[in-house]
């Protein structure tokens, strides 16, 4: 039955897509502008109709613009944000069929077939469709016709609505650069005297074929649908959110938790699906006032164990204000991270969940990069012989391993009097005399030539412990180089 | 003297040391329960203490370390922490002397998690609701370079007493000597 049905396509061609998209945010009358800098230069990167109608067009100097137009009014362009809008409209765009792709950076397309009837036939559809995007602020071309190409070709050139089977009629008074070819075949095509997509279409193919290779024969017969062209619908990519709107409102501590954990479920499910864990999670909470509240829960290791994170959200619930009462319920997993599925493990692993558990309760009252661990490092200097890593993004490491005997206790280096290669016999430290009793040493360390310290400009050292007779054990170092006596640690 | 060796320190409770040897004191602690260690100590303090020192007494990869911004944090994190039952030890370095409630709050969450709580002070500066106190200086012996004493100056559930020991990095234990000289 679907066999006899014609594909037909619509083209959008949002022509002044960056442009509106901040005129949307922030309205503004007379001519206005987006620059962008461009090999070293600011230009213009897209203009309202005010500004086109002054006689500026994108890819001028801004400093030319300015001149000609004296109140023109800029903003810096950001395309980044203009390509996740043109997404955005990508997935409204599935509004109307479900088989939606991107036509270069300002434009869609999407494959209509067998959905214009839903919504009263394709005169209908493109013109809800239209209002809809005028309403919101955009300017837009729209061409429909049975191919992808001819779509194009009417959305950019001319703005028609080709019937089922009447492409070439519809398109043939185009001009040529409406097939999607370079600007060099285009020109060249004119100085032949082919004007026009009817031109071309009537002339012999292989004279065309031998002189501007296949690429231009190509677009004409996919526009004129003789050669397939698909469309390319993007996958969405997951969304770890979901949300629950209440009849009532709600206030009650357990309430919210009972909410909460029906939506942990949900996610878990989702994150259990996609093999993922969550990192970050965020739970925004709708009062009937229309007030936000936000619990951000940052998570010491990715996880989907629904009971483990409605544990973990407890402290952050017990300081919301609910006010007159909440009516909806957000929870979204801001960072996800891949966690396979893991071989269940005979052995008991629960107290390591419960020191994870610890850590990020830990970390959403004093950060978690705060809470941290011990990695070996590969140094002979004491500072750099060990590393401090987040534990929540580190494992832990069991490869110690020390030759000479160190401090427990390291602090910077605090100078002490004494002269001579040799520990002093006496000195003062803090404020403390104290008496070398024994002293073993020296252990000589150079320090890294390849690293740049402050702390070791004064050169080589050499390391001794110094036991007191008062019972201090002290790590004093002399500096050969400039000379000088410092103690840097404790020992038990 | 006494030769028997000193208390084990009583699980599920808080307790305090002081002096030059509280930090060998801690990690001796640390390698005899055997078990996760929080370590709580302000951000601003220089003094570091330095896994390669302390490897062959107890392993770095069991300790895990919370640097707060203030004492009221490092109370708070200790509490949570003592209370969760996650770690077997929490070693909190004190800055300020902590009042009763304070110190009443750490038994409570100490009991209910059944973990034990050190925090290391300065002298003077003991909370009455500790439930032992101890002080440990390093003693100088020419032969040996672990020999401390240690001594019980607080005790709610015992007698006080003092003890010369030194650790055995080969056996991993604490011995208890008789004093040097004597």
């Amino acid at each position: 039955m679907f066999d006899g049905m014609q594909r037909r396509v619509v083209s959008l061609w949002f022509p002044r897509l960056a442009s509106d998209r901040v005129l949307r945010l922030r309205p503004v009358d007379g001519p206005f502008a987006l620059t962008l800098t461009q090999q070293n230069a600011n230009r213009i990167y897209c203009l309202n109709t005010a500004a086109l109608r002054q006689g500026l067009h994108p890819g001028m100097p801004y400093t030319d613009a300015r001149a000609f137009c004296p109140d023109l009014q800029s903003h810096v362009a950001e395309p980044e944000q203009d390509q996740r809008f043109l997404s955005m409209l990508r997935r409204w765009a599935t509004r109307y069929c479900p088989w939606v792709g991107l036509e270069g950076g300002n434009g869609l397309v999407l494959d209509i077939t067998g959905s214009a009837h839903l919504f009263g036939g394709e005169g209908a559809l493109l013109s809800n469709m239209r209002s809809r995007l005028l309403r919101a602020g955009l300017s837009v071309q729209i061409g429909c016709a049975d191919t992808r190409g001819a779509a194009w070709a009417l959305a950019h050139y001319g703005e028609g609505h080709a019937p089922t089977g009447e492409t070439l009629a519809a398109i043939k008074s185009l001009p040529v650069a409406a097939l999607r070819i370079e600007e060099r075949v285009s020109v060249a095509l004119q100085r032949l005297g082919l004007r026009h997509i009817g031109d071309l279409a009537l002339a012999p193919r292989a004279p065309l074929s031998r002189r501007f290779g296949p690429t231009l024969l190509l677009r004409l017969d996919q526009a004129l649908g003789k050669q397939p062209e698909a469309i390319t619908p993007q996958a969405e990519a997951p969304h770890y959110a979901v949300r629950m709107t209440l009849p009532e409102p709600i206030g009650l501590l357990s309430d919210v938790m009972a909410g909460t954990e029906r939506l942990l479920a949900q996610l878990c499910a989702k994150l259990m699906a996609q093999e993922m864990g969550a990192r970050q999670l965020c739970l925004t909470l709708r009062r009937v006032d229309q007030d936000h509240q936000q619990v951000e829960q940052r998570l010491a290791r990715p996880l989907r164990d629904p009971h483990r994170i409605l544990s973990l959200f407890e402290r952050g619930l017990t300081e919301i204000d609910a006010g007159f009462g909440i009516d909806m319920l957000r929870l979204e997993a801001t960072q996800v991270e891949p966690v396979p599925a893991q071989q269940i493990n005979h052995v008991l692993e629960g107290r390591k969940d419960e020191l994870d558990d610890l850590i990020s309760r830990l970390g959403s009252r004093i950060g978690l990069e705060n809470i941290q661990r011990f990695l070996p490092a590969d140094s002979h200097i004491p500072e750099r012989s060990f590393l401090i890593a987040p534990a929540a993004y580190s494992t832990p490491s069991q490869a110690w391993a020390t030759v000479n005997p160190r401090p427990i206790i390291l602090f910077p280096p605090e100078p002490v009097f004494g002269s001579g290669p040799r520990p002093p016999k006496r000195f003062r430290w803090r404020r403390i005399s104290l008496t070398t009793g024994h002293a073993i040493g020296p252990e000589r360390i150079a320090p890294e030539w390849w690293l740049e310290d402050e702390n070791w400009r004064s050169g080589l050292r050499d390391y001794w412990q110094v036991h007191t007779t008062q019972g201090r054990r002290l790590w004093l170092f002399y500096t050969p180089q400039n000379p000088g006596w410092f103690v840097q640690g404790e020992f038990a | 003297m006494q030769r028997s060796a000193p208390p084990s320190l009583v699980k599920s409770r808080t307790h305090e040391v002081c002096g030059a040897g509280a930090y060998m004191f801690a990690l001796t602690l640390a390698a005899r329960l055997d078990g996760p260690t929080l370590w709580v100590r302000e951000s601003w303090d220089l003094r570091q203490i330095n896994p390669t020192g302390f490897s062959d007494l107890v392993s770095p990869s069991q300790l895990t370390m919370c640097n707060t911004e203030n004492q009221l944090d490092t109370l708070a994190v200790a509490e949570e922490s003592l209370r969760s039952g996650a770690v077997s030890l929490v070693v909190m370095q004190l800055s300020k002397p902590i009042g009763l409630t304070e110190g009443r709050r750490l038994q409570l969450a100490a009991r209910h998690g059944q973990s034990t709580g050190l925090a290391i002070i300065s002298e003077d500066m003991g909370s009455h609701a500790a439930e032992t106190r101890w002080r440990c200086a390093p003693v100088f012996d020419a032969e040996d370079s672990t020999l401390q004493m240690w001594e019980l100056i607080k005790n709610k559930s015992g007698t006080l007493g003092v003890w010369h020991v030194r650790w055995n990095a080969a056996s991993r234990r604490l011995f208890v000597v008789s004093p040097a000289g004597k």
